[in-house]
């Protein structure tokens, strides 16, 4: 999940330079195209992983080995 | 002379005043105002100082017991206002204030020390904006540092859940107030650095008296931010709230659901910006078709594409011109040649052997025809044709005459 930041930093990026490069419009038509292609499944794939992105939240306990140990979070207040 | 008066020792003297002041209300339960000065902290841990006013003084002590609840560091000088007793030092035979609290005057005591661990950490660069690390763009995993109970937390995750469901949170719970604290928060700042949990850290909590958000303003709370290679959003109770934290964080939100707005890109923006990118690449992939397209037409609108057999009419026109030409020159060539066959052929006539019998010679050949150069070529009685301009003889050798014999 965390390639998943990652991914997504990238593909603006990504997504910003091939816009710019369109917008020039000094390429060969075949290179626009497949640059728009390329840009259409980016938008895409950010967008399916906004819409199913879903929160994790966890709380977090020092176990004895001093290691990070991740336990579900509840809710304390109810 | 003594009567009934008893003779005291210098001890009893001491302890009977003493006695005395510590019967008295008043002296026992005081406040008084007035100005700090000789101040000293003993190795021990008292405070040993004076308290006057324009026209006297009064010694103070403070033990070590009363003077760890300093919240801020008394200075020469201060305008303060001091609680304690009024009792008797027997040693000295002096009266002095035991004291069990300073007050500073005007600003309260933690304002003051606010400001001077402010200042002091303000001089050490603590405070240095070249020292603020960015905040990462889209945080994969934000380390929240704040009581798990209380507002605070809650609105923190549901804000960041629905603005970037994509960032994980972690939660590590601590106390915000009272003397644990400041160690649980710095303890657990230093903890996410060791484990590299998170690539961005929240500290705070929710609003509450300058007391309640004491603790984000304790130094070690302070020099764990500073030192922490995570990010810090420093997020301390309400807007108006300033506390050390913010100071040091590298970024200050005004509340914990202010942080979590910083923290992390808003969905909606961030989806805006996709089909902002959507429309313009649309509109550049159009615009260069159309470009193309209207490249075409222009093409298109020559008579060449337009009216094919006018190229060929052209072309045919064009061939014509161009065989004019090359007769006109295949004449000039020829006429050329001519002339110097002319040229060639006269000289040849004027070398003509026809020519030299015409002028009166005669060709001698012999039977098998061929042109008698020599006498000594020739026999006696051997027969020769001579040839002349205008026809032949055929003769016989009567005599050979070579050389001398001529």
């Amino acid at each position: 999940m965390n390639e998943h930041q990652e991914t997504f930093e990238q593909s603006l990026a990504r997504l910003d330079e091939i816009v710019r490069h369109l917008e020039k419009g000094d390429l060969p038509l075949n290179d626009s195209l497949s640059l728009f292609e390329e840009g259409t499944a980016l938008i895409r794939r950010c967008g399916a992983m906004l819409d199913e992105a879903e929160q994790k939240v966890v709380k977090l306990r020092k176990g004895p080995d001093r290691q990070p140990q991740e336990l579900p979070f509840e809710d304390d207040n109810q | 002379m003594n009567g009934e008066r008893p003779i005291l020792s210098v001890t009893q003297l001491n302890e009977h005043i003493r006695d005395l002041l510590d019967a008295d209300l008043l002296l026992n339960d005081l406040c008084v105002r007035g100005e700090l000065s000789n101040y000293k902290i003993y190795p021990s841990g008292h405070h040993y100082f004076t308290l006057k006013d324009s026209e006297s003084s009064l010694r103070c002590v403070m033990f070590k017991s009363s003077a760890s609840k300093l919240r801020f560091r008394p200075e020469n000088g201060m305008s303060v206002t001091v609680f304690g007793r009024i009792s008797v030092y027997p040693r000295d035979g002096a009266y002095q204030l035991y004291c069990s609290g300073i007050m500073p005057e005007g600003v309260g005591d933690l304002q003051i020390a606010f400001e001077q661990l402010k200042q002091k950490l303000a001089a050490e660069g603590l405070f240095d904006p070249a020292h603020k690390k960015p905040l990462p763009p889209f945080p994969r995993t934000i380390a929240i540092i704040t009581s798990s109970a209380g507002a605070a937390v809650h609105d923190m995750i549901r804000i960041l859940g629905h603005r970037w469901p994509l960032t994980k949170v972690i939660l590590l719970p601590v106390r915000v107030q009272g003397v644990e604290a400041p160690p649980e928060i710095a303890g657990a700042i230093r903890y996410a650095n060791e484990f590299e949990i998170a690539d961005l850290i929240i500290t705070g909590r929710g609003g509450g008296s300058i007391e309640d958000l004491w603790a984000f303003n304790d130094e070690r709370v302070a020099r764990a931010i500073y030192a922490s290679r995570i990010p810090v959003i420093s997020a301390v109770g309400h807007e108006p709230d300033v506390t050390i934290s913010d100071y040091v964080a590298d970024c200050r939100a005004s509340t914990p659901s202010n942080a979590a707005e910083i923290a992390v890109p808003d969905q909606n923006e961030v989806a805006e910006l996709l089909r902002g990118y959507e429309i313009r690449g649309g509109q550049a992939i159009h615009k260069q078709l159309a470009q193309l397209r209207e490249r075409l037409n222009s093409f298109q609108q020559k008579r060449v594409l337009t009216d094919p057999s006018a190229s060929i009419d052209n072309r045919r026109i064009s061939l014509d011109y161009s065989r004019d030409r090359l007769c006109a020159a295949q004449e000039r060539i020829l006429a050329g040649k001519q002339q110097a066959y002319v040229r060639l052929a006269s000289s040849l006539d004027a070398m003509s052997p026809l020519r030299v019998l015409a002028r009166g010679y005669a060709v001698a050949e012999d039977d098998a025809g061929d042109t008698v150069k020599s006498a000594g070529q020739l026999r006696k009685g051997e027969r020769l044709r001579l040839h002349f301009a205008d026809g032949r003889a055929d003769c016989r050798v009567e005599e050979l005459l070579t050389g001398e014999q001529k």
